[in-house]
C-alpha cells in the first residue's frame, strides 16, 4: 500500500521533473505572474541573451505602480511611468498577455489571476511577490520567489526548491457572528509568529475554514507569508469548483471534466501525516488588530498594548519597546483608545468584493470622521461594486473611491501616509515605512476599518452593528 | 558569482528583530536598474531621519563599522516582501554574510542567488556576538567549509541547507545547472500533458506564436462572478 499523502505532497509530487539526491526538487511552473517590479528578471534574461521558454504560461499585470486617480491622463511621475512602461514594453517583446493599465481584466494579480481563472487547483503557481501564497486557496501551491528565481522561471518554466515540511492549521468549530477570515488570519500569525512557519507549507482545514467563501479562504492564504511560511493551501471543495466553473481561462467542456475529476482526488488522504499541527478553536476568534510592526504583534481589539517590562526574554522585549516607540503608544495603553488619522480599505488581502460589501454594511448610512482611500482589488471588483451602489455608500460617508491597484499597500504608486500619520489598513503588513516613510499602520478586516473610520479610533466593530442586521 | 569559502572582515552588530525587507530597501528605491547601484538606499529610513540626516548611533552610521562585511541582526531577519532588491542592498553596500537566528525563506533564497551567506546562528551565541561587537571586536571570521563562526573568544557553529551551502561555496548559478536537465523536462512536459491536460492554459489566446495549445477553451464569458 501507497503511503498516505497530505494534499501538498499530491500537488509537489505531481510537478517534480528531477529530484536530486541532494535534496532539490526542480519544479514545473504551471503558472507565473509578472508585475511592474518583474524588470530585474527580464533584464537578467536579456543580458543572458536567453528568451522566455514558454511565454504562454506567464501573465503580466500592471499593478504595483499603477496611479489610482485620473487614469485616462498619462502618469505624471516619470518614475513610476518608466515602470508601467517597461512592463508593457518587457511582455510584448516577449510575447506575454498583459492585464495593462488600460486592460478591462487589470487588478491586483493575487485578485485578477483567480477571477480570470487562472488559479486553478493543484497548479503550482509563482511570482516575484511574497503574497503568491494567496493562491493556495484553490488548492494550489503557489509562493513568491525573488528576481532571480523570476528569471530562472523565464527562462525554463522550472524552479530548485528543497521539499518544505508542513504544518496542518486545524481550526475546528465556527467563527463568532463578524468574525471574518481576516481575524482568523491575524490570530493564526500571532499564535504561529512572524517567523513560527518557516520553512513549512500550511494547509488550513477544519470546520471553519471549510465555511469559508473563495474570498475569505484567498485572505487566509494571503497571510501565510506573515508568519513565514513558505505557501498556504487550502484542499478543494465544492465552494473551490463552483468558484472556478465559467471564468475565462478556465478549462471547459470535456477538459473541465477531466480537471473536476482531479480536484477532487486533491484533498488529502485518510491517515496522511503533517510534520506539525497548530489547531485553534474558531469559537475563540475576536475581532483582531495589530498593534506593533510585525503581523505577530497582534492582540484581540478589547485588549491593551503590551508592556515590555513584563517580558523575560530581552530580545523580544527589545522588539516590544521598540514597536511601542515606533508606533507612538504606551505600554498597557487600550487598543480602543488609539486615534487613526487615515483609513485604507484595499490590496490584495481585502479589496474584493465580499470586503467591499462587509465594509460598505458598516458605512451604510454614516459619515467617516477621518479621511480614507478605498481600492478596489481589481477594475472587474470596481465595476460589480458600483452596480451593487458600494461606490456610493463609501463616497456618501466621506471615503474616496479610486481605480484598482496595490496603492497604499506598499506605497509605490504615491498613494502614501505622512510621516507619524496613523492607518486602519486592511492591508497584510504593519512594517515600519511600509505606507511611507514614518508611517503607522494597524491590519484589521475591511469591517473594522469601517467601524475605525467612523469613530476615529480602532474599535470592536461589533458595537456599530448593533441593531442592524 | 564569486565562490564564498572563507571570510575574515569587520562585523556590524544589529540589534533588532524581524529587520524586514521593506525596512531593508524602501519601496522608493526600487525603480533602479540593478547598473544604478542599491548601496546608499540600505536601510535608509534606519540610518536617516526625516530629515535626511544620519540618526546618531545606529550601528551602520557609526564609523568604527564602517567597511563590515557582517551583518548580525536577531530572528527573522529579512522577513516579508520578496523584493530582491533588499539583498542587492546588502551587496552593494559591501556585505557578503548575515548572521541571525532565523532569515525569511525567500530572502534566503535571494541571498544565495547573489553570493551572499545567510548564516544561521543560535539565539544565545547571537545575542553574545552582538555583545562582543558592541565591546570593540575588530574582527569576525566565517567559514562556510566548516560552518564555522570565529569571534574572539566565541567560536561556534552556523547552519546553513547543504545545497545553499554548495552554491555559495562553488559560486553557481542555477540557470546552468538546470540547462543540463532539458531532456528530462522535455520528458515531464509531455507526460504531464497526458495526465493533466486541464493544467495547460485555456481561454482567450493571444497572437503569440509558438505556445503550447490550449484545448476545449472557449472565450471569455465573464469576467468577474454573478
Amino acid at each position: 500500500m501507497t503511503k498516505p499523502c497530505t494534499l501538498f505532497d499530491k500537488v509537489w509530487d505531481a510537478h517534480a521533473v528531477v529530484e536530486r539526491e541532494d535534496g532539490q526538487t526542480l519544479l514545473w511552473i504551471d503558472r507565473h505572474f509578472v508585475h511592474e517590479g518583474s524588470h530585474h528578471a527580464f533584464a537578467k534574461l536579456a543580458a543572458r541573451g536567453t528568451s522566455l521558454l514558454r511565454p504562454d504560461l506567464t501573465f503580466g499585470v500592471a499593478d504595483h505602480y499603477v496611479p489610482t486617480r485620473n487614469r485616462s491622463q498619462p502618469i505624471a511621475d516619470e518614475g513610476i511611468r518608466a515602470m508601467v512602461d517597461r512592463l508593457r514594453r518587457n511582455t510584448a517583446a516577449s510575447g506575454v498577455t498583459l492585464f495593462g493599465l488600460d486592460d478591462p481584466r487589470q487588478g491586483i494579480v493575487h485578485v485578477a489571476a483567480p477571477e480570470q481563472g487562472l488559479s486553478l487547483p493543484g497548479l503550482t503557481i509563482v511570482c516575484g511577490d511574497s503574497h503568491t501564497s494567496t493562491h493556495g486557496a484553490y488548492g494550489a501551491l503557489a509562493f513568491g520567489i525573488g528576481a532571480s528565481d523570476v528569471a530562472h522561471v523565464l527562462a525554463t518554466q522550472t524552479l530548485w526548491q528543497r521539499r518544505p515540511r508542513t504544518l496542518l492549521v486545524q481550526v475546528d468549530g465556527t467563527l463568532p457572528p463578524g468574525i471574518s477570515a481576516k481575524d482568523l488570519a491575524l490570530t493564526i500569525v500571532g499564535r504561529l509568529g512572524a517567523d513560527g512557519a518557516r520553512g513549512h507549507a500550511i494547509e488550513y482545514a477544519g470546520a471553519a475554514v471549510r465555511a469559508l467563501s473563495m474570498e475569505g479562504r484567498l485572505t487566509l492564504c494571503n497571510l501565510s507569508i506573515e508568519s513565514g511560511a513558505r505557501c498556504g493551501m487550502v484542499a478543494p471543495d465544492e465552494t473551490t469548483i463552483a468558484d472556478i466553473g465559467g471564468r475565462p481561462f478556465a478549462p471547459s467542456g470535456e477538459t473541465w471534466a477531466r480537471a473536476v475529476e482531479a480536484w477532487r482526488a486533491l484533498p488529502g488522504d485518510a491517515g496522511a501525516v503533517h510534520d506539525r499541527t497548530l489547531a485553534l478553536d474558531a469559537a475563540e476568534v475576536a475581532p483582531t488588530v495589530s498593534w506593533g510592526i510585525s503581523a505577530e504583534d497582534v492582540l484581540p481589539v478589547d485588549a491593551s498594548v503590551p508592556d515590555p517590562a513584563g517580558i523575560a526574554d530581552p530580545a523580544h522585549a527589545g522588539h516590544v519597546r521598540e514597536a511601542i516607540e515606533y508606533m507612538g503608544l504606551r505600554a498597557g495603553q487600550k487598543l480602543e483608545e488609539i486615534r487613526v488619522d487615515r483609513v485604507f480599505i484595499g490590496s490584495c488581502t481585502n479589496a474584493r468584493i465580499e470586503d467591499l460589501r462587509e465594509a460598505a454594511a458598516v458605512l451604510q448610512g454614516r459619515r467617516a470622521t477621518v479621511p480614507g482611500l478605498v481600492a478596489p482589488g481589481s477594475t472587474p471588483v470596481k465595476r460589480r461594486a458600483e452596480a451593487e451602489g458600494l461606490d456610493r455608500v463609501f463616497t456618501e460617508a466621506g471615503l474616496d473611491w479610486v481605480d484598482s491597484g496595490c496603492s497604499m499597500c506598499v506605497g509605490m504608486n504615491g498613494d502614501l501616509l505622512r510621516s507619524g500619520e496613523r492607518c486602519a489598513s486592511t492591508t497584510n503588513r504593519n512594517f515600519k515605512g511600509r505606507q511611507g516613510p514614518g508611517s503607522r499602520t494597524h491590519l484589521m478586516s475591511p469591517a473594522m476599518a469601517a467601524a475605525a473610520a467612523v469613530t476615529g479610533r480602532l474599535t470592536d466593530v461589533r458595537r456599530l452593528r448593533e441593531g442592524r442586521a | 558569482m564569486i565562490p564564498f569559502t572563507v571570510l575574515t572582515a569587520r562585523a556590524c552588530p544589529l540589534p533588532f528583530e524581524s529587520i524586514d525587507t521593506d525596512q531593508l530597501i524602501p519601496a522608493r528605491f526600487m525603480q533602479r536598474t540593478r547598473a544604478e547601484g542599491y548601496g546608499d538606499a540600505l536601510l535608509f529610513d534606519r540610518r536617516h531621519d526625516a530629515a535626511g540626516l544620519p540618526v546618531p548611533g545606529f550601528p551602520l552610521n557609526e564609523p568604527r563599522f564602517a567597511g563590515a562585511e557582517i551583518l548580525v541582526a536577531r530572528r527573522n531577519f529579512g522577513g516579508g516582501s520578496s523584493r530582491e532588491a533588499a539583498v542587492y542592498a546588502l551587496a552593494d553596500a559591501g556585505f557578503r554574510c548575515v548572521l541571525a537566528p532565523s532569515f525569511g525563506d525567500i530572502f534566503a533564497a535571494n541571498a544565495v542567488n547573489n553570493g551572499l551567506l545567510p548564516a544561521r546562528i543560535a539565539e544565545a551565541e547571537g545575542e553574545r556576538l552582538l555583545h562582543l561587537l558592541a565591546q570593540g571586536l575588530p574582527s569576525v571570521t566565517i567559514d562556510l567549509e566548516a560552518c564555522m563562526v570565529v569571534a574572539g573568544e566565541l567560536r561556534c557553529s552556523f547552519a546553513i541547507d547543504p545545497v545553499p551551502r554548495v552554491k555559495l561555496l562553488n559560486g553557481w548559478d542555477d540557470l546552468d545547472l538546470t540547462e543540463s536537465y532539458a531532456t528530462e523536462r522535455a520528458a515531464y512536459v509531455a507526460r504531464d500533458a497526458e495526465q493533466r491536460p486541464w493544467a495547460s492554459v485555456c481561454g482567450p489566446r493571444r497572437s503569440h506564436a509558438g505556445s503550447a495549445p490550449g484545448t476545449g477553451c472557449p472565450e471569455p464569458v465573464r469576467a468577474f462572478r454573478e
